[in-house]
Protein backbone atom coordinates (compact mmCIF):
# COMPACT_ATOMS: atom_id res chain seq x y z
CA UNK A 1 0.00 0.00 0.00
CA UNK A 2 1.54 3.68 -1.24
CA UNK A 3 0.60 6.65 1.18
CA UNK A 4 0.47 9.99 -0.85
CA UNK A 5 0.76 13.65 -0.39
CA UNK A 6 -1.75 15.63 -2.40
CA UNK A 7 0.01 19.61 -2.79
CA UNK A 8 -2.26 22.04 -4.17
CA UNK A 9 -4.08 25.40 -3.80
CA UNK A 10 -7.55 24.16 -5.26
CA UNK A 11 -9.07 21.88 -3.12
CA UNK A 12 -11.26 21.24 -6.17
CA UNK A 13 -8.26 19.48 -7.37
CA UNK A 14 -7.27 17.68 -4.44
CA UNK A 15 -10.48 16.33 -4.49
CA UNK A 16 -10.73 15.29 -8.09
CA UNK A 17 -6.96 13.39 -7.89
CA UNK A 18 -8.33 12.07 -4.68
CA UNK A 19 -11.30 10.38 -6.17
CA UNK A 20 -8.86 9.38 -9.16
CA UNK A 21 -6.61 7.70 -7.01
CA UNK A 22 -9.41 5.45 -5.27
CA UNK A 23 -10.99 4.65 -8.30
CA UNK A 24 -7.92 3.61 -9.65
CA UNK A 25 -7.25 -0.55 -9.10
CA UNK A 26 -3.82 0.60 -7.55
CA UNK A 27 -2.82 -0.48 -4.03
CA UNK A 28 -3.72 2.87 -1.96
CA UNK A 29 -3.21 3.66 1.27
CA UNK A 30 -3.26 7.19 3.10
CA UNK A 31 -4.29 10.51 1.30
CA UNK A 32 -2.63 13.55 2.50
CA UNK A 33 -3.20 16.55 1.75
CA UNK A 34 -1.80 20.27 1.88
CA UNK A 35 -2.41 23.62 0.00
CA UNK A 36 1.26 24.85 -0.93
CA UNK A 37 4.52 23.92 0.38
CA UNK A 38 4.93 24.95 3.49
CA UNK A 39 1.57 22.81 4.75
CA UNK A 40 3.22 20.00 2.28
CA UNK A 41 6.83 20.06 4.27
CA UNK A 42 4.99 19.96 7.37
CA UNK A 43 3.08 17.12 6.36
CA UNK A 44 6.17 14.99 5.32
CA UNK A 45 7.65 15.79 8.86
CA UNK A 46 4.68 13.58 10.42
CA UNK A 47 3.88 11.67 7.92
CA UNK A 48 5.69 8.82 5.70
CA UNK A 49 4.26 8.98 2.07
CA UNK A 50 5.93 7.01 -0.82
CA UNK A 51 4.48 9.28 -3.87
CA UNK A 52 3.99 13.20 -4.20
CA UNK A 53 1.77 14.78 -6.10
CA UNK A 54 2.41 18.21 -6.70
CA UNK A 55 1.00 21.63 -8.14
CA UNK A 56 3.41 24.31 -8.96
CA UNK A 57 2.02 27.87 -8.79
CA UNK A 58 0.71 28.41 -4.92
CA UNK A 59 0.98 30.94 -2.68
CA UNK A 60 3.40 30.70 0.45
CA UNK A 61 5.99 28.46 -1.38
CA UNK A 62 5.19 27.21 -5.03
CA UNK A 63 5.95 23.34 -6.40
CA UNK A 64 9.52 24.11 -7.53
CA UNK A 65 10.55 25.90 -4.29
CA UNK A 66 9.12 22.98 -2.47
CA UNK A 67 10.57 20.65 -4.63
CA UNK A 68 13.94 21.95 -3.89
CA UNK A 69 13.51 22.06 -0.41
CA UNK A 70 12.09 18.23 -0.44
CA UNK A 71 15.41 17.24 -2.71
CA UNK A 72 17.43 19.22 0.20
CA UNK A 73 16.49 16.40 2.73
CA UNK A 74 18.52 13.07 2.66
CA UNK A 75 15.74 11.23 3.88
CA UNK A 76 13.40 12.37 1.48
CA UNK A 77 16.27 12.16 -2.26
CA UNK A 78 14.74 9.16 -3.64
CA UNK A 79 11.03 10.29 -2.76
CA UNK A 80 9.00 10.40 -5.97
CA UNK A 81 7.45 13.49 -6.90
CA UNK A 82 5.12 14.32 -9.91
CA UNK A 83 4.23 17.52 -10.78
CA UNK A 84 1.02 18.41 -12.25
CA UNK A 85 0.61 22.08 -12.93
CA UNK A 86 -0.99 24.35 -15.79
CA UNK A 87 2.61 25.36 -16.45
CA UNK A 88 3.92 23.06 -19.81
CA UNK A 89 6.32 25.00 -21.59
CA UNK A 90 9.20 22.80 -22.26
CA UNK A 91 11.93 24.87 -20.42
CA UNK A 92 9.32 24.73 -17.35
CA UNK A 93 9.11 20.79 -17.01
CA UNK A 94 13.05 20.64 -17.65
CA UNK A 95 13.29 23.06 -14.42
CA UNK A 96 11.04 21.04 -12.57
CA UNK A 97 13.23 17.61 -13.72
CA UNK A 98 16.27 19.21 -12.83
CA UNK A 99 15.12 20.20 -9.31
CA UNK A 100 14.16 16.80 -8.59
CA UNK A 101 10.58 15.53 -9.79
CA UNK A 102 10.10 12.29 -11.04
CA UNK A 103 7.04 13.05 -13.19
CA UNK A 104 5.24 15.57 -14.75
CA UNK A 105 1.42 15.65 -15.58
CA UNK A 106 -0.05 19.25 -17.62
CA UNK A 107 -3.28 20.05 -16.47
CA UNK A 108 -6.24 19.52 -18.15
CA UNK A 109 -5.83 15.69 -17.46
CA UNK A 110 -8.12 13.01 -17.88
CA UNK A 111 -8.21 10.68 -15.33
CA UNK A 112 -6.40 7.55 -17.68
CA UNK A 113 -3.50 10.06 -18.08
CA UNK A 114 -2.75 10.48 -14.23
CA UNK A 115 -3.47 6.26 -13.70
CA UNK A 116 -0.85 6.01 -16.50
CA UNK A 117 1.61 8.39 -15.31
CA UNK A 118 1.16 6.85 -11.49
CA UNK A 119 1.00 3.12 -12.42
CA UNK A 120 4.51 2.64 -12.10
CA UNK A 121 4.91 3.87 -8.76
CA UNK A 122 2.07 1.63 -7.85
CA UNK A 123 3.58 -1.71 -9.45
CA UNK A 124 7.00 -1.49 -7.59
CA UNK B 1 -18.03 51.05 -22.10
CA UNK B 2 -17.09 50.44 -25.34
CA UNK B 3 -16.88 47.75 -27.53
CA UNK B 4 -15.50 47.22 -30.73
CA UNK B 5 -16.16 43.90 -32.46
CA UNK B 6 -13.84 42.07 -34.11
CA UNK B 7 -11.74 43.90 -36.66
CA UNK B 8 -8.23 44.07 -38.35
CA UNK B 9 -6.92 41.59 -35.09
CA UNK B 10 -3.46 42.67 -36.10
CA UNK B 11 -1.52 44.51 -33.05
CA UNK B 12 1.71 45.05 -34.11
CA UNK B 13 2.71 46.63 -30.66
CA UNK B 14 1.79 43.32 -28.86
CA UNK B 15 4.24 41.26 -30.42
CA UNK B 16 1.21 38.79 -31.23
CA UNK B 17 -1.67 39.23 -33.32
CA UNK B 18 -5.07 39.47 -31.75
CA UNK B 19 -6.48 36.18 -33.82
CA UNK B 20 -3.21 34.73 -32.18
CA UNK B 21 -4.50 35.45 -28.77
CA UNK B 22 -8.37 34.59 -29.99
CA UNK B 23 -6.88 31.20 -31.13
CA UNK B 24 -4.83 30.63 -27.82
CA UNK B 25 -8.55 31.53 -25.44
CA UNK B 26 -10.25 29.44 -27.85
CA UNK B 27 -8.28 26.20 -28.15
CA UNK B 28 -7.64 26.46 -23.89
CA UNK B 29 -11.31 26.85 -23.18
CA UNK B 30 -12.59 24.10 -25.38
CA UNK B 31 -9.93 21.96 -24.01
CA UNK B 32 -10.31 22.85 -20.56
CA UNK B 33 -13.85 21.98 -20.38
CA UNK B 34 -13.71 18.90 -23.00
CA UNK B 35 -11.41 16.85 -20.93
CA UNK B 36 -12.20 17.95 -17.17
CA UNK B 37 -15.84 18.53 -17.52
CA UNK B 38 -16.91 16.36 -20.61
CA UNK B 39 -18.83 19.75 -21.80
CA UNK B 40 -18.27 21.16 -25.62
CA UNK B 41 -18.68 24.85 -25.56
CA UNK B 42 -19.66 27.06 -28.95
CA UNK B 43 -17.82 29.99 -29.32
CA UNK B 44 -19.15 33.28 -30.45
CA UNK B 45 -18.52 36.66 -31.69
CA UNK B 46 -14.91 37.84 -30.45
CA UNK B 47 -15.08 41.54 -28.93
CA UNK B 48 -12.94 43.84 -27.19
CA UNK B 49 -13.96 46.05 -24.94
CA UNK B 50 -11.73 49.24 -24.65
CA UNK B 51 -13.67 50.76 -21.16
CA UNK B 52 -14.71 49.73 -18.22
CA UNK B 53 -17.27 47.04 -18.60
CA UNK B 54 -20.92 47.37 -17.72
CA UNK B 55 -21.80 46.13 -14.11
CA UNK B 56 -22.43 42.50 -13.70
CA UNK B 57 -23.74 40.15 -11.52
CA UNK B 58 -22.16 36.55 -11.17
CA UNK B 59 -19.23 35.41 -10.35
CA UNK B 60 -15.88 36.49 -12.40
CA UNK B 61 -12.12 34.78 -11.45
CA UNK B 62 -9.08 37.00 -12.10
CA UNK B 63 -5.68 35.97 -12.91
CA UNK B 64 -2.38 38.16 -13.39
CA UNK B 65 0.54 37.45 -15.68
CA UNK B 66 3.41 39.08 -15.72
CA UNK B 67 6.88 38.90 -17.01
CA UNK B 68 8.24 40.76 -20.03
CA UNK B 69 4.75 41.29 -20.63
CA UNK B 70 1.62 42.13 -18.52
CA UNK B 71 -1.80 41.21 -18.25
CA UNK B 72 -4.55 39.98 -16.91
CA UNK B 73 -6.92 36.80 -17.75
CA UNK B 74 -10.72 36.26 -16.22
CA UNK B 75 -13.86 34.44 -16.79
CA UNK B 76 -16.79 35.24 -15.85
CA UNK B 77 -20.11 33.84 -16.13
CA UNK B 78 -23.83 33.81 -13.86
CA UNK B 79 -23.74 32.06 -10.53
CA UNK B 80 -26.44 28.96 -12.39
CA UNK B 81 -23.61 28.52 -14.67
CA UNK B 82 -21.06 28.55 -12.03
CA UNK B 83 -22.96 25.59 -10.03
CA UNK B 84 -23.40 24.11 -13.43
CA UNK B 85 -19.35 23.32 -14.10
CA UNK B 86 -18.65 22.82 -10.40
CA UNK B 87 -20.91 20.13 -10.41
CA UNK B 88 -19.68 18.59 -13.26
CA UNK B 89 -15.92 19.23 -12.14
CA UNK B 90 -16.34 17.55 -8.47
CA UNK B 91 -19.29 15.00 -9.54
CA UNK B 92 -21.85 17.10 -7.30
CA UNK B 93 -24.80 18.87 -7.74
CA UNK B 94 -24.17 22.04 -6.66
CA UNK B 95 -27.74 24.17 -6.49
CA UNK B 96 -26.31 27.36 -5.08
CA UNK B 97 -22.50 29.56 -4.82
CA UNK B 98 -20.56 27.90 -2.08
CA UNK B 99 -16.51 27.29 -1.53
CA UNK B 100 -16.66 24.28 -3.84
CA UNK B 101 -18.26 26.29 -6.69
CA UNK B 102 -15.72 29.29 -6.25
CA UNK B 103 -12.69 27.25 -5.87
CA UNK B 104 -13.80 25.25 -9.25
CA UNK B 105 -14.50 28.21 -11.63
CA UNK B 106 -10.76 29.68 -9.81
CA UNK B 107 -9.12 26.10 -10.87
CA UNK B 108 -11.05 26.18 -14.40
CA UNK B 109 -10.01 29.82 -14.64
CA UNK B 110 -6.40 28.79 -13.48
CA UNK B 111 -5.98 25.74 -16.15
CA UNK B 112 -7.54 27.94 -19.21
CA UNK B 113 -5.32 31.51 -18.63
CA UNK B 114 -2.67 28.96 -18.15
CA UNK B 115 -2.35 26.92 -21.16
CA UNK B 116 -3.16 30.64 -22.91
CA UNK B 117 0.21 31.55 -20.95
CA UNK B 118 1.83 28.47 -22.09
CA UNK B 119 1.12 28.98 -26.07
CA UNK B 120 2.05 32.20 -25.58
CA UNK B 121 5.26 32.32 -24.02
CA UNK B 122 7.13 31.01 -26.93
CA UNK B 123 6.56 34.77 -28.34
CA UNK B 124 6.35 37.12 -25.83
CA UNK B 125 9.02 35.01 -23.38
CA UNK B 126 8.27 33.16 -19.68
CA UNK B 127 5.46 35.32 -17.33
CA UNK B 128 4.64 34.16 -13.97
CA UNK B 129 0.51 33.68 -13.01
CA UNK B 130 -0.99 34.93 -9.94
CA UNK B 131 -3.13 32.62 -8.17
CA UNK B 132 -6.46 33.49 -9.05
CA UNK B 133 -9.25 35.88 -7.08
CA UNK B 134 -12.71 35.22 -7.88
CA UNK B 135 -15.61 38.00 -6.91
CA UNK B 136 -19.28 36.54 -6.59
CA UNK B 137 -21.80 39.35 -6.35
CA UNK B 138 -24.43 41.60 -7.63
CA UNK B 139 -23.98 44.91 -9.79
CA UNK B 140 -20.01 45.09 -9.29
CA UNK B 141 -18.00 46.35 -12.12
CA UNK B 142 -14.10 45.50 -13.02
CA UNK B 143 -12.01 47.25 -14.64
CA UNK B 144 -8.53 47.50 -15.92
CA UNK B 145 -6.12 49.94 -13.73
CA UNK B 146 -3.91 50.72 -17.21
CA UNK B 147 -6.49 51.22 -19.16
CA UNK B 148 -5.56 48.36 -21.88
CA UNK B 149 -7.66 46.74 -24.19
CA UNK B 150 -9.74 43.86 -23.21
CA UNK B 151 -9.95 40.66 -25.97
CA UNK B 152 -13.24 38.74 -25.15
CA UNK B 153 -14.70 35.04 -26.19
CA UNK B 154 -17.91 34.74 -25.34
CA UNK B 155 -18.98 30.61 -25.41
CA UNK B 156 -21.99 29.21 -24.64
CA UNK B 157 -23.34 26.26 -23.38
CA UNK B 158 -27.40 25.26 -23.61
CA UNK B 159 -28.14 29.24 -23.57
CA UNK B 160 -26.02 30.12 -20.83
CA UNK B 161 -23.35 32.44 -21.71
CA UNK B 162 -19.37 32.43 -20.30
CA UNK B 163 -16.94 35.13 -21.09
CA UNK B 164 -13.06 34.05 -21.13
CA UNK B 165 -10.95 37.66 -21.74
CA UNK B 166 -7.39 38.93 -21.69
CA UNK B 167 -5.31 41.72 -21.89
CA UNK B 168 -1.28 41.31 -21.86
CA UNK B 169 0.95 44.46 -23.18
CA UNK B 170 4.43 44.90 -23.13
CA UNK B 171 6.16 45.47 -19.94
CA UNK B 172 7.48 48.98 -19.37
CA UNK B 173 8.11 48.85 -15.62
CA UNK B 174 11.58 47.66 -15.38
CA UNK B 175 11.62 47.06 -11.76
CA UNK B 176 8.31 44.47 -12.57
CA UNK B 177 8.09 41.15 -10.50
CA UNK B 178 6.01 38.34 -10.81
CA UNK B 179 2.56 38.70 -9.51
CA UNK B 180 1.87 38.41 -6.19
CA UNK B 181 -0.28 35.18 -5.25
CA UNK B 182 -3.57 36.32 -5.23
CA UNK B 183 -3.57 39.67 -6.28
CA UNK B 184 -4.16 39.77 -10.23
CA UNK B 185 -1.62 42.86 -11.59
CA UNK B 186 -3.64 45.79 -13.03
CA UNK B 187 -7.46 45.40 -11.41
CA UNK B 188 -10.22 47.73 -9.82
CA UNK B 189 -13.21 46.05 -8.64
CA UNK B 190 -16.08 48.70 -8.35
CA UNK B 191 -19.11 47.41 -6.06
Amino acid sequence: MLDVLIVDDSAAIRKILQRVLRQAEIPLGNVYEAGDGVEALATLRQQSVGLILSDINMPNMDGLEFLTKVRAEQAWQSLPIVMVSTEGTQAKVLEAVERGATGYVRKPFTAEQIKEKLACYFEK
Amino acid sequence: MTRSPKTDMTSAANGITQAELVEAINAATHEVFSTMLNLELTAGEVFVEKEEAAPASGVVSLIGLAGPWVGSGSLSCSAAFACRIASQFLLTEYNAISEDVLDSVAELTNMIIGNVKTALENRLGSMGLSTPTVIYGRNFQTRSARNQEWTVVPFTLDGERMCVQVCIAPNTDSNAQLPRPGFPVPHVLNV
